[in-house]
Order: C-alpha cells, then sequence, then structure tokens
C-alpha cells in the first residue's frame, strides 16, 4: 500500500513538472510580450529594459523555466538594487500588476473556494446520490420520470444563466438575500451563510443533475445484477437490498467523480459561480489576471488547480481501494 | 425516455403514420416481414429504434430547425429587416439610460425579439447569428476532437508498447489540466499573437478557429481514452488475428477491421461533445475570452444582460431560454442515439 502511494504520488509530481512546463512555455514563448504587460500604459524603453531584466526576460525561455523551477525549492528574488521582492519558497512568481508572490494571493483566496466547494460539494452529493437511487429503484414510474427529466434540464442549464436568474429573484427582485460575497466563517458565520447560499445553490442545481444521472445509471447496472436477485430472493428486506447490496456497489463509480470534481472546485475551477456573484476566489483571481495579462498569476493558478485534480486522482484511487475489497491494490 | 411523451403529439402521430406506411408496405405477410427483419443493417436498427422514440424525434426536429436557422441566418436577419450590428436608435431611449422603448425589451412587430439594450442592436438578428457561432464552433470541435481522439485511441490500442505508454502519458497530463482555468487563460493570448501577425484588426474568423482549436485541445482525450479501451479489447479477437494472417497491413486492420467495430461508442461520444462544446464555447463568451462584442453570441449577451436585468430582464430570459433549449435537445438526441445503438444498456 505505501509503495503504491509512493509510486503514485511521483507519477503525479511528474505530471505536474509537464504541466508546469508546458503552460510555463506556452504563455512566456509566446509573443504576448510581458515586460511590456507588466510596464503598464506609461513606459518608457530604458524602463522597458530594467523591468526585462529584474524580471530575467532577457534570458533564454530555457534559463527562465530553470529559475521558475528553483524558486520552487529555494524561493527567489526580484528586482534590482532599489527594490527587492522576495518571494519565498515555493514562489509561484510575482505578480506583475500587485508585486506581491502569487503563491500568498492564491493562499489568501483559497478559503473562498473552499467554502464554495466544500458546502456545495455536501449538499449535491447527498441529493445527487438519493435522488438517483430513488430514480433506479422506482424505474419508469413517475418520481423516475420527474427525476431524469429534471436532471436533463440541469445537465443543460448553463451556470451562469442560473446564477444571473438566482439573483434577479432573490436579490434584485425580492430581496430576500444580500448579494452574494465572502465573509470568512471566523470572523461571522451568519454573513458567512448567507453571502454564499446564492453561489452553492447555483453550483448545486449544476452537479445535482450529473450526480443524480451518474447514480442513477450506475445504481440500475447493479439491480440487474445476479446477487440482488439473490439477496431479494432470500427474502432481505427492500432497503438492505437496495442500501447494503446495491448501493454499496454503485458507489464506487460515484466517489471517483466525486473526487475529481471536489479536487477541481477546491482548486479553484468554479471560475463561472465566482465571476456571476463576483467572489473573490481562485476562479475570479484567474479571469483578471487574464484580462489584466498577468502572466505569472496565469500560470499560478493553472499549477495550484492542476495540483489538486492530480492529487484528487490519487486519494480517489486510495479511496477505492478501501471501499471496493475487488480492487486490492498492488 | 426522459419526459413524460405527450400521446397527442403531433411528431408521435407523424412517426405513427410512418410506422403504419411500412407495416402496409410489408403486405401483411409474416413471411416477408421476418426476412425484411433479418435484413436490416445495424445502422438501419438503430435509425428504427431511435425513430420509434418520441422525445428524441422532438429533439432531433428541433435540432433541426435550429441548425437551419442557423444556417439561413443572413436570409432570416434581411427579412427581419435589421442585421445583428446595426443599431435601432428609435427604439432605446436615451432618456432612460438607452432602455428599449416599449414593454418586454422593446419587443414588436418591427424587432421580434426586442433589442439590446445601450446599443438597439436587434435581438431576433444576434440571437440567430449567434446561434450560428455556437453551433459553429460546437460542431467543430467535436468533428476534430473526435477525429484526433479516434487516430490516437487507435493507434495507442492497436500498437501497443512504448506507442501506447507514450500516448497514454499524453492523455493523463490533458486529462489532469484544470481545463476551463487553461482555455480561459490561452484563448485571448492566441487571440492577441495572432492578431499582432494579421493587421492588427479582428478577424472574427480566426477567433472561431481558436476558440474551436482551444476547446478541442483537451477534449481529444476523453474520445482517445474510450477508443484505445475499445481496440484493447477487440485486437486479440479472431477477425483481427484472420485478417493478419491473410497478409493485411495494419491500415486494413485498423480503419476497415477495428474502426466499423466501434463506432457506435465512437457516435455516441461524438453526439454528446456537441452540447457540451456548446456549453463551453458559450461560458468562454461570458467570461469575455472568447467572441466578442460586437459579434453576436449567446454567451457574450448573456453577459451584457447582466448589468441591465433589473430593467429589462426579458434581455437575461429570451438568450438564456434559448441556449437551454438548444442544449437541451442536443443533449435529449445524444441521450437518444446512446439508447438507440445500445439497446442493451437499459438506461430508460
Amino acid at each position: 500500500m505505501l509503495r503504491y502511494l509512493i509510486r503514485r504520488l511521483l507519477a503525479a509530481a511528474v505530471i505536474l513538472l509537464v504541466i508546469s512546463m508546458i503552460t510555463f512555455f506556452i504563455f512566456f514563448a509566446l509573443p504576448s510580450n510581458p515586460a511590456l504587460l507588466a510596464c503598464g500604459k506609461t513606459c518608457s524603453p530604458s524602463r522597458l529594459l530594467e523591468i526585462k531584466h529584474s524580471l530575467g526576460l532577457d534570458q533564454s525561455i530555457t534559463t527562465q523555466y530553470w529559475e521558475f523551477f528553483k524558486g520552487l525549492f529555494v524561493g527567489r528574488d526580484y528586482g534590482d538594487a532599489s527594490l527587492i521582492v522576495h518571494c519565498h519558497a515555493p514562489c509561484l512568481g510575482i505578480s506583475f500588476q500587485t508585486d506581491t508572490p502569487v503563491l500568498d494571493t492564491l493562499l489568501q483566496d483559497f478559503p473562498v473556494d473552499l467554502s464554495l466547494a466544500l458546502g456545495a460539494a455536501v449538499v449535491f452529493l447527498i441529493l445527487g446520490v438519493g435522488l438517483g437511487v430513488l430514480a433506479a429503484v422506482r424505474k419508469g414510474r413517475a418520481a423516475d420520470k420527474i427525476a431524469v427529466g429534471a436532471a436533463l434540464v440541469g445537465v443543460s442549464l448553463q451556470i451562469y444563466f442560473v446564477g444571473l436568474l438566482l439573483m434577479y429573484v432573490f436579490v434584485d427582485k425580492f430581496s430576500i438575500l444580500p448579494t452574494p460575497n465572502y465573509t470568512p466563517i471566523t470572523q461571522d458565520p451568519v454573513a458567512w451563510f448567507q453571502g454564499l447560499i446564492l453561489p452553492w445553490a447555483t453550483l448545486v442545481i449544476l452537479f445535482l443533475a450529473l450526480y443524480t444521472r451518474l447514480s442513477r445509471s450506475s445504481m440500475l447496472e447493479v439491480l440487474g445484477e445476479d446477487y440482488i436477485r439473490t439477496a431479494r430472493a432470500k427474502g432481505l428486506p427492500a432497503r438492505t437490498v437496495i442500501i447494503k447490496h446495491g448501493l454499496r456497489a454503485a458507489i464506487t463509480p460515484i466517489v471517483t467523480i466525486f473526487g475529481m470534481d471536489l479536487g477541481s472546485l477546491i482548486g479553484g475551477s468554479a471560475v463561472i459561480t465566482e465571476s456571476v456573484f463576483g467572489i473573490n476566489g481562485i476562479g475570479k483571481l484567474a479571469v483578471d489576471s487574464v484580462t489584466n495579462s498577468d502572466l505569472p498569476v496565469i500560470l499560478g493558478t493553472t499549477l495550484f488547480a492542476a495540483t489538486f485534480i492530480v492529487l484528487a486522482n490519487v486519494v480517489v484511487d486510495m479511496v477505492y481501494g478501501i471501499i471496493d475489497p475487488r480492487v486490492r491494490l498492488a | 425516455m426522459t419526459m413524460p411523451p405527450h400521446p397527442t403529439d403531433a411528431t408521435g402521430e407523424a412517426a405513427a403514420l410512418v410506422e403504419d406506411r411500412s407495416e402496409a408496405a410489408a403486405d401483411g405477410s409474416a413471411m416477408a416481414a421476418a426476412t425484411a427483419i433479418a435484413g436490416r443493417s445495424p445502422a438501419r436498427a438503430a435509425w428504427m429504434r431511435l425513430r420509434r422514440d418520441k422525445v428524441s424525434l422532438v429533439a432531433l426536429t428541433v435540432s433541426v430547425l435550429f441548425i437551419l436557422v442557423a444556417v439561413g441566418a443572413p436570409l432570416l436577419s434581411s427579412l427581419g429587416g435589421w442585421g445583428p450590428i446595426t443599431p435601432d436608435n428609435n427604439a432605446i431611449n436615451p432618456d432612460t439610460g438607452n432602455y428599449p422603448i416599449g414593454s418586454f425589451g422593446g419587443i414588436s412587430l418591427n424587432h421580434l425579439l426586442g433589442v439590446e439594450p445601450g446599443t438597439g442592436y436587434d435581438l431576433f438578428a444576434r440571437i440567430i447569428y449567434g446561434m450560428r457561432t455556437s453551433l459553429l464552433v460546437g460542431f467543430l470541435s467535436a468533428v476534430l476532437s473526435t477525429v484526433v481522439g479516434v487516430v490516437v485511441g487507435l493507434t495507442a490500442g492497436y500498437f501497443g508498447g512504448w506507442i501506447d505508454t507514450l500516448l497514454s502519458r499524453i492523455m493523463d497530463v490533458m486529462l489532469a489540466f484544470p481545463q476551463l482555468l487553461f482555455i480561459i487563460a490561452l484563448t485571448p493570448v492566441i487571440q492577441n499573437s495572432l492578431q499582432t501577425n494579421e493587421h492588427g484588426g479582428t478577424n472574427e474568423n480566426l477567433r472561431l478557429l481558436v476558440l474551436v482549436l482551444n476547446i478541442s485541445v483537451f477534449a481529444w482525450a476523453y474520445t482517445a481514452r474510450l477508443v484505445r479501451g475499445q481496440v484493447l479489447s477487440l485486437r486479440e479477437r479472431e477477425f483481427v488475428d484472420a485478417a493478419r494472417i491473410m497478409g493485411a497491413g495494419w491500415q486494413h486492420i485498423l480503419f476497415r477491421q477495428l474502426l466499423p467495430n466501434i463506432w457506435a461508442p465512437i457516435l455516441i461520444s461524438f453526439a454528446l461533445a456537441v452540447p457540451a462544446n456548446i456549453s463551453t464555447e458559450a461560458a468562454l463568451s461570458y467570461l469575455g475570452v472568447g467572441v466578442v462584442p460586437p459579434a453576436p453570441d449567446l454567451g457574450s449577451l448573456l453577459s451584457d444582460s447582466a448589468q441591465w436585468f433589473l430593467q429589462d430582464p426579458t434581455y437575461l430570459f429570451i438568450p438564456g431560454i434559448l441556449l437551454l433549449i438548444l442544449v437541451l435537445a442536443l443533449n435529449l438526441l445524444g441521450d437518444g442515439v446512446r439508447d438507440a445503438l445500445d439497446p442493451r444498456a437499459n438506461r430508460s
């Protein structure tokens, strides 16, 4: 088990390395001239050269990557004699716009994504699996048809349309809720909850549909198995058959997808939800950095999100071995 | 299937009529009917199953309608009298902050779906041109990612060894990317770098091409993994051995022996990729990194509507609901195709 874990973590590190290289080379090699972007609108040629030098952009792209890579482990210093910005390890670079280390900004925004992801995930997992199982058990009847129809509409909905609609109804039209924002839970739990209800609802509507479909089809497949018929035939109560025999087997593919979704949500993939509601999480940071052409932040958010996706992959494989004894790890 | 079918549904009746006619053609003779069934090709059998499913038929009709509207957008908008970027200054009121004149976002005979607040563009024209963009990007990126995915998947699955290892690792990396974040970041960077090489202006077709490429860059990995899995299970079968013994080259085995056996899952993934890509394209445009105004696009219309919806909710609802219907119809059709091609799965 431990050897397998180490091997998986090594493979994950390699994938992240490749992703960092691809992202770095794409964004720093394309002719978008990062120095000019960092320099701003009032830019003299001499200042441009200075900036080029202080950001290390006058070196070859491979040297630049090496500096970046080294910075991940030992940190690095930016700037010239007059102003030095120290970027501690693991250094993801410093923002062109704010001159602060990218990782600090990311960690500062991280609680937002964590709150958003965990709050929504708990609800859509429980509701989604519940509805899916219900639909599978009542296959072909009214409850099933309603659940399946609603899920299909949910899958086809655009997340920003749902978000805008909820904003229109709950905030602007009837003023039931405050404009969504993020208050740290340690500061004011009630405001934290109120400010996140609509973003959570939006994410839940989107993912609920996916999880209902997924758990319904997974459950239907399992309910068709011989051992379910055996369990029924030997007179077990329906509840035991469905929960203990059925759901236990049907849950494995759901766990896989859930792990991946949770990982990418925590890593900042709720981009659209965040920008609809104007919540300053990592996703919004990414979109803003694209608008400002802030390359180090773009690179940083991509790597940060990729780390969570890759780690979620490893965790999912570990959990898989626990919940499904057939998949014992080599 | 997915929604309770209406017994009085017009399309359903039409389908029933067609069924009647084909039965009449079989001459009522059991023998003739039996031979007709035996002679059905898999594609024809799937089509029959699809045609019997009322929901899929409605979805197909709606999808075809949308496609016709998208193809005929220039004609339809010239019939309406307004182009997608011709402002009608008489339809908006500068005294109220350029909100449309009249109720429901200025819906009138002149402007069937109202006008855009602020600019006075005709919404009908903008929406049908927007659908053109959606469908074009959706289909092209689905075609591109499917072709690349099939070729890579076939190669990896059939040749195995280091080729498979290499290609599989590439797929792993692609699937580990935070895709939406990356596409958001990549699209403007590429668009800008291309523009500086051009005449410095905005080339709309180039923008669409970049969108298609960026959406396909990640999507192919899913198809490739699917195809690879299918090929792995097929390549040890006797018919492949037989072809090899008869001296067939790898091209023949890949494209003539293996490919025809896996076209069903490929077609299913293609059918479901189209609505997914349309959603991605609209989302990118919503975030301001896809199609940018004044070029018409459903995603950017919705993004624009956010600042007007307090006074003019119609402007939010019409594009939003039409986009929902479009994606829903294509999703339903995709589901229908899946059920028709894979009847054993018994999902409905």
